[in-house]
Order: C-alpha cells, then sequence, then structure tokens
C-alpha cells in the first residue's frame, strides 16, 4: 500500500491549484491522480482565449492557462500519475487505483480532494423527443472530436442551449468549415455571456432563436432534421410555429453536472441541487478530512473561480493534516431563501470568515441580497441585476456573526419595492 | 445447404438458435441488422414475469410459466446477469383492493410465493411508495435481464456449437422447390430445409413471401424513461392494478442499478416508428408520480422507444403464433411474440424444438444430440465487479484492463477490445454499449464514446470516420478537420 498525506483527485484546473496550494502550505507527500493522457483537464481542449483575466489579468488559451499550472506543478516536484483511474475511495481514506502501468493500487491517504469536474447535461436533460439516429453529440464531445482528435462531427448543425460551450462551438464548427443554422434557447434571454454572443454568433451570422426548443428530431442512421418551435411563457411550444431545420448534427450545450460517482462510494453526503458534495467554507466534505473543489462541488462560471477554490482546498488540506482546521465547535448552516438556487459553501464555522457563492433562480432587477438570522437582517447588498447564469459572491466577516451567534443563516433575494 | 434458417436474431430468434445448436443440424441464423438484438430486444424493459395473470391452461401462461422456471439455468450457463427482484402489483384504490384477490385467487395455483400485502407491508417493502396505496399482490419470482445481454450470450453461445450468423442480411425473397426453400438476401442465396421465422415486426411479410396471409403484424410502441441510479430507491419492479383500458406504467429496477419507468404501451400504424414522444414521456412522468412522489424525475438520463408486434388472426383477435404453417410446410412462423415475450422466449425455443423434432420424425428421421455441445459460453470480463486481487491479476495479464475508458461504468479498455474480437463481436458504438455497458451511465457516453470510437478504428482497421454509431449509414464522424 503507498501512503500520501493528500490525493488529489483529478489534474484540472482546481486539482491542480489545490496540490500547488498544499505543496506552498508546507504539505510535502502529494500525488495528483488523472484519469486522461495529460494534466489540465477540459482546458486542454479548450483552445479558444479568455480564461485567466482574474487570476493572471491576461487573455490566455485553455492550454496556456493550464500550462502555468501544470510547470509550477512539474517545478515544485508534486507527484502525479497519467492514465490512470480511482475506481473507489472509502471512507477510511484509501482509494483504489488503477492504470495499465502500476496495476491495481491502494493508495493510503492522510486528506483527498476531490477534483473530478463535471460533465455535461444530455439530451434527456431537456427530454428533447424524436429519434435517436447519430449525429447527436454535447457540445464539449464535438469540441473534443475537432480540437482533439482532429474529426468533424457535422457539416450543418443546430445548437441547442446558448451557455457559453454552445456559442463557442458554433463559432468553431463555422471556422471549420461547417454551417451553423441556428443556435436555439429555450429563455428569453441568451445563456452565455454577451462578449461570446457577439463574436460567437453576430460576427458570423448565425442567427440566435431565443423562446425556441427543439421539438423533434429527425432521421434513422443520421440526424436529417429537427423541428424547431417558439415557446410561450411557460416554455411551452406554441403550435403552428414549428419550423424543420434539415441538418445532419445537433449539439447540446444545456448546462454541466458535478460529477461525483466517487464522492457517493466515500460517503459523502450530496446537495439535491447541486449535486456536489455538501461542503464548509474549508471546502471540507461530510466525510472529515476529505476535501472537495471546481465544478465537483458546483460549476463555475470562470475557471478562475474554479482555481480560487482550488486553492482554498489544497490550504485548509495542509492544515487539516497538520491538525490546524478548526471545525465542527459551533457550525452555522446557511440555507438558501426566497430567489436562491444554491449557496456553496453550506455550513461554515463561527469565528471563521466565509465567501458565500450563490446563484439566484430567475432574473432580478433592482434587488437586495440579503442574509438573515432569525428574520432579522444581518447584512444586505443592492444589486442592479442578477441572473442564474452569473454565479454571485458574498462575503461574510468572521465579525459579522460572532455576536449574535446563529446557528442557521439563510440568504435570500429581497425586492426593494416590497420594503 | 442448411438444415435450418432461422430470419430474425432477436431474443426469441437467438434462444431457439441456441436451442437448435444442442442437436446435429446445420443452422444459419440470419439478421438484417448490423447488429442481433436490434429492435425489440434492445428497447424492452427486460422483466421476467411469473404467469400470475394467466388464465389456467393457456398457452401464453404455461410458456410464461416454464420461461421463467428456466431462467436461472440460462443465464447462469451463459454467464448472464438475471435477478429475482420481485414485483409489487400495487392497489391505489379501495376499489382495486378486490382486483388483487381476484389475481390472487387467479395465480395462486401456478405462481409459487404469491401473497397479498397489506398497506404497511407494502410500505415496509418499498418506503418510496406513495401514502395512497392500500395494498399489493407481491410475485417473488419475477425478475430483470438486460434483454440485449441475454440475446447476444445466446448467439455467442449457438456461434460456438456451430450456428453460422449473418449480418446485414435481409431476406427479400424465399422459393420452395423440390423441398428445398432458397431464401434471397441482399448479395447472398441461401438454402435450407426448414425455415423458422422469427422476423418480429415483419413477421408476416416474410410468411407472405410463400404463404397466404395468415395473420397480420400490428405495432405495439412503448416507451420508457431510464433514471440515473438512484440508490435503489425502488428493490422491486413496481406495477399497479389498471381499469380497463388505464395504460400500465411500471417501475423497473435495472441489472445495472437504474430505475426504467414506462412503457404505457400504445397501437401504431408504422413499425418503424421508434421514436420517443413528449405526449407519452409527460404521461409517465404523471402516472407514475402517483405510484410515488420520490421517482427522481429529474435525473432523467435517457428515453427510448421499443416496437412490439402483435400478431392478429383476425380482426380483434390476436395470440402468440407458434405453427408450421399449415400451407407451406415446413415454414415454421414464430410471430406475434409480445409481451411477456421475453419471459417465453426459453420455453419457445423448446416448443419449436419439439415442432422441430416432429418435423424430422414425420420424415422418417431423428435429431441427434450433440456429444460435444458447450453450455456454457467464454465468460466476459466485468472489470468493475472483480475483487481487488483479481483486478490485479487481470491487468498484470492485460494491461488494457488498467485503462478505464468508460468512467461512469468503470468499463475497461480489455473489455471493449474483448467486446470486438468475440465470435459476435461489436462493430459499432452502440455495438460495445451493448456488450459492455459503456455509456449507459449518466454521462451517456460524453466522455467514452470519441474513446471507443477510437478503440473501434483501431481494432476493425477502419479510419475513425467510418465507425459507426448503430445501424447502416449510421455514422459518426464527417471526414477531418
Amino acid at each position: 500500500m503507498l501512503q500520501y498525506d493528500l490525493v488529489v483527485v483529478g489534474g484540472g484546473p482546481a486539482g491542480l491549484a489545490a496540490a500547488i496550494e498544499a505543496n506552498k502550505n508546507g504539505m510535502k507527500r502529494i500525488i495528483v491522480i488523472e484519469r486522461e493522457r495529460e494534466l489540465g483537464g477540459i482546458l486542454q481542449q479548450c483552445i479558444h482565449s479568455g480564461f485567466g483575466l482574474h487570476i493572471f489579468q491576461k487573455e490566455l488559451t485553455g492550454p496556456e492557462y493550464a500550462s502555468r499550472f501544470i510547470d509550477q506543478l512539474q517545478a515544485l516536484e508534486i507527484e502525479y500519475k497519467l492514465n490512470t483511474m480511482v475506481v473507489d475511495i472509502l471512507p477510511d481514506k484509501s482509494l483504489h487505483v488503477v492504470n495499465s502501468q502500476d496495476g491495481f493500487l491502494i493508495i493510503q491517504a492522510k486528506a483527498i480532494i476531490l477534483a473530478m469536474g463535471c460533465r455535461e447535461r444530455t439530451r434527456e436533460a431537456i427530454s428533447i423527443p424524436g429519434r435517436r439516429p447519430a449525429g447527436i453529440f454535447t457540445a464539449g464531445t464535438a469540441q473534443r472530436y475537432i480540437n482533439i482528435q482532429g474529426y468533424m462531427p457535422g457539416e450543418k448543425v443546430v445548437i441547442v442551449g446558448s451557455g457559453d460551450i454552445g456559442l463557442i462551438m458554433a463559432r468553431r464548427m463555422m471556422l471549420e468549415g461547417a454551417e451553423v443554422l441556428a443556435v436555439v434557447e429555450i429563455m428569453p434571454f441568451p445563456g452565455g455571456t454577451n462578449r461570446n454572443i457577439v463574436q460567437c454568433l453576430d460576427d458570423f451570422h448565425i442567427p440566435l432563436l431565443l423562446q425556441h426548443m427543439v421539438t423533434d428530431i429527425l432521421g434513422k442512421a443520421r440526424v436529417e432534421g429537427v423541428v424547431v418551435a417558439q415557446v410561450d411563457e411557460d416554455r411551452k411550444p406554441i403550435p403552428g410555429t414549428e419550423r424543420i431545420y434539415s441538418c445532419d448534427t445537433l449539439l447540446l450545450s444545456v448546462g454541466l453536472i458535478p460529477e461525483n460517482e466517487l464522492s457517493g462510494k466515500a460517503g459523502i453526503v450530496l446537495d439535491r441541487i447541486t449535486r456536489g458534495p455538501v461542503v464548509n467554507e474549508a471546502m471540507e466534505t461530510s466525510v472529515e478530512g476529505i476535501f472537495a473543489c471546481g465544478n465537483a462541488v458546483h460549476v463555475h462560471d470562470l475557471v478562475d473561480f474554479a482555481t480560487e477554490e482550488g486553492r482554498r482546498a489544497g490550504r485548509n488540506a495542509a492544515k487539516y493534516v497538520n491538525g490546524e482546521l478548526k471545525r465542527g465547535a459551533n457550525s452555522i448552516k446557511i440555507e438558501p431563501g426566497w430567489g436562491i438556487q444554491y449557496i456553496v459553501p453550506h455550513i461554515m464555522e463561527l469565528g471563521n470568515a466565509a465567501t458565500l457563492f450563490l446563484r439566484v433562480d430567475n432574473i432580478y432587477h433592482d434587488v437586495n441580497l440579503v442574509v438573515k438570522y432569525d428574520g432579522e437582517i444581518l447584512k444586505s447588498l443592492k444589486k442592479e441585476y442578477m441572473a442564474p447564469g452569473n454565479m454571485e459572491q458574498l462575503v461574510l466577516d468572521g465579525d459579522d456573526l460572532k455576536e449574535k451567534k446563529p446557528s442557521v443563516l439563510t440568504v435570500e433575494v429581497e425586492k426593494r419595492n416590497a420594503k | 445447404m442448411y438444415d435450418i434458417a432461422i430470419i430474425g436474431a432477436g431474443v426469441v430468434g437467438t434462444f431457439i438458435a441456441r436451442e437448435l445448436s444442442r442437436y446435429k443440424l446445420k443452422v444459419i441464423l440470419i439478421e438484417k441488422n448490423s447488429d442481433v438484438a436490434s429492435e425489440a430486444t434492445a428497447a424492452n424493459g427486460g422483466t421476467i414475469y411469473d404467469g400470475y395473470d394467466a388464465k389456467p391452461n393457456d398457452f401464453r401462461g404455461k410458456l410464461t410459466m416454464r420461461g421463467n422456471e428456466l431462467y436461472d439455468s440460462v443465464c447462469n450457463d451463459l454467464g448472464v446477469r438475471f435477478e429475482r427482484v420481485g414485483l409489487l402489483v400495487v392497489a391505489l384504490r379501495q376499489e382495486d383492493r378486490n382486483k388483487l384477490e381476484d389475481m390472487y385467487n387467479k395465480g395462486v395455483v401456478n405462481v409459487p410465493g404469491l401473497k397479498i400485502l397489506d398497506k404497511d407491508e407494502v410500505l415496509v417493502m418499498e418506503p418510496c411508495l406513495s401514502d395512497e396505496v392500500v395494498g399489493a399482490l407481491y410475485s417473488p419470482t419475477c425478475g430483470v435481464v438486460y434483454p440485449w445481454e441475454l440475446a447476444i450470450a445466446l448467439v455467442e453461445n449457438a456461434m460456438d456449437n456451430g450456428v453460422k450468423l449473418l449480418l446485414n442480411s435481409e431476406v427479400t425473397n424465399m422459393k420452395k422447390e423440390n423441398g428445398v426453400f432458397q431464401l434471397t438476401l441482399n448479395d447472398n442465396i441461401v438454402n435450407a430445409r426448414y425455415v423458422i421465422n422469427c422476423a418480429g415486426i415483419n413477421a408476416d411479410k416474410i410468411n407472405e413471401l410463400l404463404a397466404s396471409p395468415s395473420f397480420k403484424i400490428g405495432a405495439k410502441r412503448g416507451q420508457f424513461i431510464v433514471l440515473d441510479k438512484s440508490s435503489g430507491l425502488t428493490k422491486r419492479i413496481i406495477s399497479h392494478c389498471k381499469t380497463k383500458g388505464e395504460k400500465e406504467v411500471s417501475v423497473i429496477p435495472t441489472i445495472g442499478g437504474n430505475l426504467l419507468v414506462g412503457p404505457a404501451m400504445e397501437s401504431i400504424e408504422d413499425g418503424g416508428a421508434n421514436q420517443v414522444t413528449a405526449e407519452r414521456l409527460a404521461f409517465i412522468k404523471r402516472s407514475v408520480s402517483k405510484l410515488s412522489d420520490k421517482i427522481p424525475l429529474d435525473q432523467i438520463i435517457q428515453a427510448f422507444a421499443g416496437i412490439k408486434a402483435k400478431a392478429y388472426l383476425s380482426e380483434g383477435n390476436s395470440d402468440f403464433v407458434i405453427e408450421e404453417s399449415p400451407e407451406i410446410r415446413g415454414l415454421i412462423n414464430v410471430a406475434g411474440i409480445n409481451s411477456p415475450g421475453l419471459t417465453c422466449a426459453p420455453a419457445i425455443a423448446e416448443y419449436v424444438t419439439q415442432i422441430v423434432r416432429d418435423i424430422y420424425q414425420a420424415a422418417g428421421e431423428v435429431l441427434v444430440e450433440k456429444v460435444d455441445f458447450t453450455l456454457r459460453r467464454s465468460r466476459m470480463v466485468r472489470f468493475k465487479d472483480l475483487d481487488a486481487q483479481k483486478k490485479a491479476e487481470l491487468i498484470k495479464s492485460d494491461v488494457r484492463y488498467g485503462r478505464v475508458i468508460c468512467r461512469c461504468e468503470t468499463v475497461t479498455e480489455g473489455e471493449i477490445v474483448d467486446a470486438i474480437h468475440r465470435n459476435c463481436g461489436a462493430t459499432t458504438l452502440k455495438g460495445v454499449k451493448r456488450r459492455t455497458g459503456s455509456g449507459l451511465g449518466r454521462c451517456q457516453g460524453g466522455f467514452c464514446g470519441p474513446k471507443i470510437v477510437e478503440i473501434l478504428a483501431k481494432e476493425l482497421g477502419e479510419e475513425m470516420d467510418e465507425v459507426r454509431y448503430d445501424q447502416k449509414n449510421s455514422y459518426i464522424l464527417k471526414g477531418t478537420v
């Protein structure tokens, strides 16, 4: 059995940052386990630019952003294994690991950081009816075929979902000579950033069909077309508005889900909404000494934020192994109130500071984001605009709470005119 | 020249092929698709019934009970996963409570272990069920399989025992001259002394290539949604009492640990219309919510539709057709094997073998059993089901078992390569899925798809853009960048 102080599961941006930060905080026996043939995670297939504005004040491509961390990891001589899969994690913090070189390994860790990232939602997540021919891809799978393997997934494309991945892939397909007929979005507003709408759609004259949905997929062997219809306010198709788009490919960009097959095996409690582990402000899960970060916890808007979260997990894992992590004496539960989808962390320790990351459940204009304890407002922030697509941050100073000693905090959206 | 040509490699055709492979016969199994188990067998709920609702002495009921009984041994011999999870027919209304009694009285004669449970007992067994439940009929001998896994195993074993499999071969014409059937395929002609028609939805067309119409096939479509592995939310198959005309929507825990919800069967005109429809899926979701409000309908990872063939002897009168054609001697029709056809299939194979035996006898011949018949097929390794030591040994013997390709279902490159190179090997992405379980998980092949396409290309000596998803022309990629 191999022994390590820290095993990081996943060598994407969050895992790399976690390992580096743990090392900087004095941890020595660290290993990163990566299932792909190189470190960097999904960044390696994101060859467009736009990464790193927060952390490096620079626009980098995905591989460039990744390489900054990979270089650092190697300079610090942190161990890693590629093409290696963690197949099991036990609550005693031992990991079952397989690869071709070592075969089957059991690694005993003092602390574990989970950074498995996320996966894409499929057509069923949005229940697209119709046939099941070849030619239906999630946007990330299509991106891998083009950018890593060098193959075109199709020639005439309709894209469902206007999140950033969908927009980036619309441009990518056009640049490689495919024809993108439309990007179909069920909501009245696009999911992706304004910059991507302009640079990926407008510049290429790709129509963005807001308040539309795909109601049928045609074609037996390969996609031959899709039926697109306008939707009403309840997001139901309006009869008579159906239009057939002849295409050979349907790309789906309909959201991401944290990947937590392993977390479940380790007995970690998962949040029903985020589908990631329930964590405290130290990014520690419900199993002592197992931490989690990045898109395995909740899906981030920017890689920079996943990196930050990885650093936090790495720092705290180091503290934990040194017996310096303060926790459990006075935990405060943080609960989403009206207008809030979810909040991470779910729990915090009284006396510690915490940054809350949260998403609202709808578009809100001119509202307050308030933190409440027992009906009383502890903190209130004015917000001109909030949308589910933009993660909000809210800093809670440890001193804010010391006086009150609350056991539960609620964060909610408060309409201003209601006051 | 073959002794017997079987048309259609669904679960019925493959069971018959395997059963006949016990005898000294030259058997050919002809399938129009590029893989076996591609149609009804690939889109079936996988329930093995026990015949509790069969009429006494009913032919179909007898086949159901016999089929159920045979499942343990056949699955054991073939290394196919089969679990007797049990089935609850739930009553949600007081008036249904009496129906349970009727069902019990009818079923208890034939079905071991049948029981009526009161509300509390039901909720102890399946705590997720609705509080409205008033009772249930419990049948412990019902089970589940993956029908395609079974059919593939049957073909593999049949091939090990000498059966020839011909894929991509549609029977377009059939003649009988001098006591010999001549089957015209797309690019081939097959001669056989006897023909067994297991062509499913096309069984009437095959029959009518030679005989005059004696039955008509009608199409019934069922749809299922597949839920993410839901921590064993229900352990048993959950069905419900039906009023006349009410559609059945059951919850079926699969071999792989997912839940299936469906099928809400409906009659349709076009036997090829295997698409899922928004209306049906919505209906299925609404219906299952009456059984339990804890079914995680926000965790749907897949939906599919399957077409079952129903044989109509006359208007409104349907039944299994399993007989030698009275008009064309030597042509055995096995048609309209709709629900519970999967359960009946092993018993149908025995029954058909008896028909063949009788035909041989009438001709003054005997069916001779092979002395070298191989009962078991070479096992498929399922890496994730092995213990730590076995995993270590396996990787040592072949490093490809150390490379996990499908992360959701923990399927290794070794298993995928094996699935491609077995005697009835996978040639497509779906073929690999049916054999190894890759892509059955939450990401539905998002991550492993591109890797499996790479492996298929390498192992089959194809370019990546020649690799198909499933059937003819279902190419996944369109050239290089």
